[in-house]
Parts: structure tokens; sequence; C-alpha cells
């Protein structure tokens, strides 16, 4: 109809490519969430203490996160560390920037999870013995979860499109690996609608072990 | 015993507690009765360290309450406390709730906390409740809940802080059982309550606070049926008419 004949073949034989760089992709988007819940974590509780140190800079890495575009994050975190004489790798600082991106907005997600638990359950856990730091592992944080698991899951979609920035700095990730691949052969519309169903396949791979996690730590009340 | 001695206490501007001196003895169960921002929950919460306080002291078993030296988590475990609010943990189910501390705290096996638990819940009534997530409880359920919990950790004092004022009428009755119970077995006990028949018939003593302090204390009988101040007449006047 549009004078577009499809030529599978070439998409097949690069196949092998692709799969590589969708391997890479899934890395990136599950340790960048990893990482970045871990500093959003600590990015949350330390801004819940009001005027100290620790909580302005959480709020600067906050600001900056949230309000850069990630793509310029990857840059400065490649080519401006780079010339500051720190050289990472590519995968390194599309990994890290992401994960700092991450950490920004999931901290954000956090603290309004944080405003839903009432000061009462600190009182109880605490008059039961319990120290700061058991007061939150076992009776807030595993509250704060349950209340964002959604915002947080549809952070961790957005982590795993992020990754397709790192093209930009020759990551061969799966965009990266499928530029490269089509490049060879001018296919282009066969190479990225088979980019996008493998994209939309780790998304569902990604919900899953999310939706495990969940049924696993995060089932019964509330 | 739990000693307090000139205890003073603001909140910014307003001045809550001024000057309270009050001795427990062991085995004692003592009321609070009094208006509300009399300072009497204030007070109470004072005792395990949930406030901080101006002036005076504290002492626990001759613990100073509010001394830097003091570990307030390991003091925390000897007071136990229930609160107004329900404020079971409402991601574990009852059993979840009471055996978490013994574990978390005292570092016992999680079988043994899970027996420990299932015990202190069938002792206030709710052993065929185990499993039951807080949101599937009643508002009576969940503060024999919450006593359950304190009492796991095997407290030598409780403290109730109106644990049935925000209970409909009708389960009122069974959460103050379990206080009977508790003073059938001899545990010491301060409770600030509005419910005043209850104060005359289960406490040793009632203190009477007005306006941050204790302006009538003795036995519960005597300050509930004949007392000797006019404010403390004209206190149970209004709330028992």
């Amino acid at each position: 109809m549009f004078g577009y004949s499809f030529h599978w073949r070439t998409v097949w034989q690069e196949i092998p490519q692709l799969a590589e760089g969708a391997i890479v992709t899934l890395q990136i988007a599950v340790f960048s969430m990893l990482i970045g819940i871990t500093l959003a974590v600590l990015l949350a509780v330390a801004r819940r203490n009001e005027g100290s140190i620790a909580s302005r800079l959480a709020s600067v890495w906050i600001e900056v996160a949230r309000n850069t575009p990630c793509l310029l994050q990857i840059y400065l975190a490649y080519f401006g560390l780079g010339a500051l004489g720190i050289n990472i790798s590519s995968y390194a600082a599309v990994l890290g920037a992401i994960a700092f991106n991450n950490a920004g907005y999931l901290a954000e997600i956090l603290r309004g999870g944080f405003n839903s638990i009432s000061q009462t359950q600190y009182a109880a856990a605490h008059s039961l013995g319990m120290n700061s730091f058991r007061v939150y592992s076992y009776v807030v944080l595993p509250q704060v979860f349950r209340v964002t698991f959604r915002p947080i899951m549809n952070q961790s979609m957005w982590a795993l499109l992020n990754t397709s920035l790192g093209m930009v700095i020759g990551l061969k990730e799966l965009t990266g690996a499928t530029q490269f691949a089509q490049s060879r052969s001018f296919r282009t519309f066969e190479f990225f609608l088979v980019a996008a169903a493998m994209y939309y396949v780790i998304a569902k791979i990604i919900l899953g072990l999310a939706a495990l996690v969940q049924w696993r730590f995060l089932k019964g009340g509330r | 015993m739990i000693e307090i001695k000139n205890l003073q206490k603001s909140f910014g501007q307003h001045h809550v507690i001024k000057g309270i001196d009050l001795t427990i003895d062991k085995g004692e169960v003592l009321c609070l009765i009094g208006g509300s921002g009399s300072g009497k929950s204030t007070m109470l919460q004072c005792i395990n360290g949930l406030h901080s306080i101006d002036d005076g002291k504290v002492l626990v078993d001759e613990i100073d309450v509010f001394d830097k030296a003091t570990d307030l988590n390991k003091l925390r475990e000897k007071i136990g406390i229930v609160f107004q609010q329900y404020n079971a943990f409402p991601h574990l189910s009852a059993i979840e709730n009471v055996a978490l501390s013994p574990r978390v705290v005292k570092g016992m096996k999680r079988k043994d906390t899970l027996d420990l638990a299932a015990k202190h819940l069938e002792h206030v009534g709710l052993g065929d409740k185990l499993n039951h997530y807080p949101s599937q409880l009643s508002g009576g359920q969940q503060q024999r809940l919450a006593i359950a919990r304190a009492l796991a950790m095997e407290p030598e004092y409780m403290l109730f802080d109106e644990v049935t004022s925000a209970l409909d009428p009708e389960l009122v009755g069974e959460v103050l059982d379990t206080m009977r119970m508790l003073k059938d077995e001899g545990m010491t006990m301060i409770i600030v309550t509005h419910e005043i028949p209850f104060a005359r018939e289960a406490s040793d003593r009632v203190a009477f606070f007005d306006q941050g302090k204790i302006c009538e204390i003795g036995d519960a009988r005597q300050v509930i049926n004949d007392p000797r101040e006019l404010r403390t007449r004209q206190f149970l006047e209004r709330v028992l008419h």
C-alpha cells in the first residue's frame, strides 16, 4: 500500500546482537531501580529531619535529579566526569545516571508514603523498645512500600525506557544495538519494530518480578 | 516503683504540667482522671520518655528516664503502654503484631515468639483471631491486641492512655474487663480514663488532675464518692451528669 516491502531475514540474522542489547537493558533497568530505591530511602529519611545538613543535601539531589533531563545527566556522568579525568565506562555512566535520576523521583514518591503513616505508629513501635532503625525497618518502611508500590512500578517503567538514552554515548543496550544492526542493512522499520516488541517483553518481565516481590513480601493488610 | 518529682512540661507557650509529684508502688493500680488538657496523658507519656520534660525527674525502679546515659529502649521493655488511637501495625497479622518486638528487640527465636504471641492473644480473648489483620478487627479487639502486644514484652508496668475513649460504647466493656483481669494478676498499672465507675472499683488510688497539677489524690472510693476538693466535686458532677 505504501510501497514498502518488509524484509525480515536480515533482522533474524541480527537477533543474537539484539538479545545481547536486551540483556544490558534489563540489567541496567533492574540495577538502577535497586540502587535508586536504596538511595531514595536514605534521601527521604534524611529529608524528614528538616533543617539538617543531610536534609539540605537530599533536597539538592532531588531537585537536580527531577528538574534536569535524564539525557543531560548521562552526558554529565560520561563526558563531564571524563573532563575531570574520571573516566568510567558507558555502562557505568548510564547505570549511575539513571540510578541518580530514579533516586530523585523515588524519594518524592516515598515522601508521600511516609506522610501517610501516622505518628502513633512511631510512638507505638518506640514504646515496645525498638530503636529508630528497627522502627523504620519493621514498622514504617514495610507500610511505606505497600502504599507506594504502584508509583514505584511506574518509575521502574521509566527507568527501563530511559536506558535507551545509553545509545548516545555508544552503549549497546537494546536501542544502541538495534541502531548499530540496522545501519548495516537500513531495514529501519523492521529492526525498530522488533526492538519495540522486545522492550514490551522486558517491561512484562519486570512487572512479573515485581508481582512476585509483592506476593512474597508485601501481602497482608492495608 | 515509679517516682515523679516536680515534673514540669511546656509545649511552646503552653505550660501543660506545672509541678507534679507522684509515687506509684509495685502492684498498685492508679487511675488518673480530669478534664482534657489537664496534663494527665502528657504525664503518662513522660514516664516512658515519649515526651521530653523541662524540669523535674522521673525514676522507674530508680533509673532516671531523662538521664542521657539511660538506655531508653531497654527501659521501655519493662513499661508497656496502650494508646487511645488504635495503632496495631496494619501490615502485620495479629500474631505477627505481638511477636514482632520479642523477636527484633529481645532476639528470641521466631517460633518461640509465635508461641508467646499466641499465648498472650488467647489471654486477652483473641485466640480465634491470630491470623486476622487489624483491619478485620473491631476497635475493642484492636485495643486488646495492643494490650497483648505490650504484655508480650513482659513489662513490669502498664500504662493506659484513654484506651476506651475512641471506642463505640458497646465495645468499652471488653477492654475494661481485660484491664480488670490484669489487676487481678497483680500488674502495676497507671490508667488515664474517663470511665469514673471503672476507676472507682478497679483502682487502688485515684488522682484528679486540674490545670497541670494533681488537685486531689487518695483512695479511689474516697476521691470519687466523697471528694475533699471543690474542683474534684465539680468535675465529677459534670461527668456523672
